[in-house]
């Protein structure tokens, strides 16, 4: 059986077609991904897989259970963390997780047992009996993501886990999240907009862009589908030959002179690097500069939507339009 | 058991929130104190009809008897009893007015939570919808009853004569404080479910707290107000429960158990009508479209 499951799913607020007639699958125990810009509609996936709201049409499936006919079933199989920070200022860290464990109807023995496995999975052992009011911010995303694993769910939703953190606390986050997978071996979905998060977390990723996938695969696959990496090389004398020498190697598939910069697409960078250098060598070209580029997600991204990942491409009004609606509509 | 556990979770949060920060607790009484205080001791209205020794000694024993039944007569009309003294009359009233402007408060947690994503979360949890509402005027209740009894001592501190109908008088007394908290809770909740956010939920009770706090028997009799504002008066649920407090609490012998019943009824009424439109609006509202 699918974690999730997701066919022709609609969500309109009015005129905005907030999520697009999506269809994906995500697979029992993997890490799955929503890459894409503020308003892109991955809040909204995630509200209505979690029955916060009705999708428009289209079917959803999530642990097996329609999130339509049986949402009951569905709150029970999964956690949800919001993107907001919602740990309780004013209670303990130990109290949150005991409201949370409450709400889920957990023993109080259960309670107790599950909430000391989670401090202790989430590194906050320590704090537990101090008040949230006290924490970092880095540390209450983590009691929320324990307060999400509570009830022990199959599939746990993480709707933009770093949104707001620090560097090094988003690093940190990232290795509680691999950790939490691994150990507690739950399925998760997640929605970021950072390359670098859907990069170093998802086994797969879907690319959303104003309420439509773009692309499903694995990360890896995405940028390989790009058609390899970049070898950037400035040599000292410059001329004809070195097209002629470097065309010549194997793995070497195009070859552009920019601004006085060969820009060679391998298909192996790797291993098209050595051999590079050594004819270069051989034919007394002097090498001034040489790099390996790889594609990033960021490029993945300009391939499949046409625009990149931080810019917002079209009419100014139109996105902020497409965000001011999706956030009143959020905070029904 | 599983409703009963949410519902006791979820108010045991929102009483966790209340006394561990007791700035709240003291501002909450500062109103109604000063109002007692200033109100209570400034306008002695029962004090108007006092005369003073020096103009009895000159009167003879005759007109002196007559002037004071005459004067008493008064009193109970608007007092229910002439020996009542204007303080402890307004204390008792303000026990009410406490209910109110705490519970009128409570719907502003709502947004405060839904503003914060801790309403999300909730709505993710396979609970009752309506636990989250029970679980808001549970906690309004017990904050209120504590404060109005707080605010009691504190009256009784400065000054204050009561003439309670025991056995059974505090009982109730404490029984109409509940269901009007109930009622205004229930409101404020409805309303803080339907404005979404706390700064107009916040002006709504701004604006209705003093009215209906003026426009009831909280401070004055209705008997002394201009008919117009005496039909506000009667229409207004605080006035019912003051009144039950007052009878049971200040009047003593002097209680009447007709008007007693009609108060609780009315009050019970006002609770009644706005629970079931509270969770009414909780079944609606937090099932989102």
């Amino acid at each position: 059986m699918k974690a999730v499951e997701v066919e022709g799913l609609v969500k309109r607020f009015g005129q905005l077609v907030a999520v697009d007639n999506v269809s994906f699958t995500v697979e029992e125990g993997e890490l799955f991904g929503f890459l894409g810009p503020n308003g892109a509609g991955k809040t909204t996936t995630i509200n209505i897989l979690t029955t916060l709201i009705r999708p428009t049409s289209g079917k959803a499936f999530v642990a097996g259970y329609d999130v339509s006919k049986q949402p009951s079933k569905v709150r029970q199989a999964v956690g949800l963390v919001p993107q907001e920070i919602t740990v309780d200022d004013d209670l303990t860290g130990r109290e949150n997780l005991m409201l949370q464990a409450g709400l889920y109807h957990l023993t109080h023995e259960q309670a107790r047992k599950t909430i000391a496995e989670l401090l202790e999975l989430v590194g906050l052992s320590e704090v537990a009996d101090k008040r949230v009011e006290t924490y970092s911010g880095g540390m209450r995303k983590r009691l929320d993501l324990a307060a999400g694993l509570i009830h022990r769910p199959r599939i746990l939703f993480l709707d933009e886990p770093t949104l707001g953190l620090d560097v090094a606390t988003r690093a940190a986050i990232w290795s509680y999240i691999k950790r939490l997978r691994s150990e507690a071996g739950v399925t998760v979905f997640m929605t970021t907009h950072y390359m670098d998060e859907a990069d170093a977390l998802c086994d797969r990723i879907a690319i959303i862009d104003r309420g439509r996938i773009k692309a499903v695969d694995k990360p890896v696959n995405l940028k390989n589908s790009l058609g390899g990496d970049v070898v950037e090389l400035e040599v000292v004398d410059g001329g004809r030959s070195v097209a002629e020498i470097v065309e010549k190697i194997s793995g070497v598939k195009r070859v552009a002179v920019v601004d006085g910069l060969y820009r060679l697409t391998v298909e192996r960078g790797d291993k098209a690097l050595p051999l590079i250098v050594e004819a270069l060598v051989r034919n007394d070209v002097k090498v001034q500069r040489i790099m390996l580029k790889t594609p990033t997600l960021d490029e993945v991204f300009l391939e499949y939507t046409g625009r990149k990942l931080r810019e917002e491409a079209g009419s100014w009004e139109e996105s902020f339009r497409r965000r001011h609606v999706l956030r009143r509509a959020r905070a029904v | 058991m599983d409703v009963l556990t949410e519902v006791r979770v979820l108010t045991m949060r929102e009483l966790k929130k209340w006394y561990r920060s007791p700035f709240l607790l003291v501002f909450t009484l500062v109103q109604p104190v000063l109002w007692m205080g200033l109100f209570g001791k400034a306008f002695n209205l029962t004090g108007f009809l006092r005369i003073p020794n020096e103009i009895l000694d000159q009167l003879p024993p005759a007109a002196t008897s007559q002037i004071a039944s005459v004067f008493n007569s008064i009193l109970t009309r608007f007092f229910g009893r002439a020996d009542i003294d204007y303080f402890s009359y307004i204390s008792l009233g303000m026990l009410s007015i406490t209910v109110l402007f705490t519970s009128m408060s409570s719907g502003m947690g709502i947004a405060w939570d839904r503003r914060l994503g801790f309403l999300n979360k909730l709505l993710a949890a396979p609970i009752w919808r309506g636990s989250i509402i029970v679980s808001k005027v549970l906690a309004t209740v017990v904050r209120s009853v504590l404060q109005a009894s707080l605010l009691l001592l504190l009256a009784l501190a400065l000054g204050a004569r009561f003439n309670p109908l025991l056995p059974l008088g505090p009982l109730i007394a404490v029984a109409a404080l509940c269901i009007l908290a109930v009622g205004l809770s229930s409101f404020s909740i409805a309303v803080g479910l339907r404005l979404k956010s706390w700064e107009s939920q916040a002006a709504v009770m701004n604006l209705l707290n003093l009215p209906l706090m003026f426009a009831s028997n909280a401070l004055y009799p209705v008997s002394l107000m201009p008919p117009w504002l005496q039909t506000i008066a009667l229409a207004n649920p605080i006035s019912y429960a003051v009144d039950a407090v007052r009878q049971t609490l200040l009047l003593g012998q002097a209680a009447n158990t007709a008007i007693l019943i009609t108060d609780m009824a009315a009050v019970s009424l006002f609770a009644a009508f706005f629970t079931a439109v509270g969770t009414y609006l909780a079944g609606t509202t937090l099932k989102k479209t």
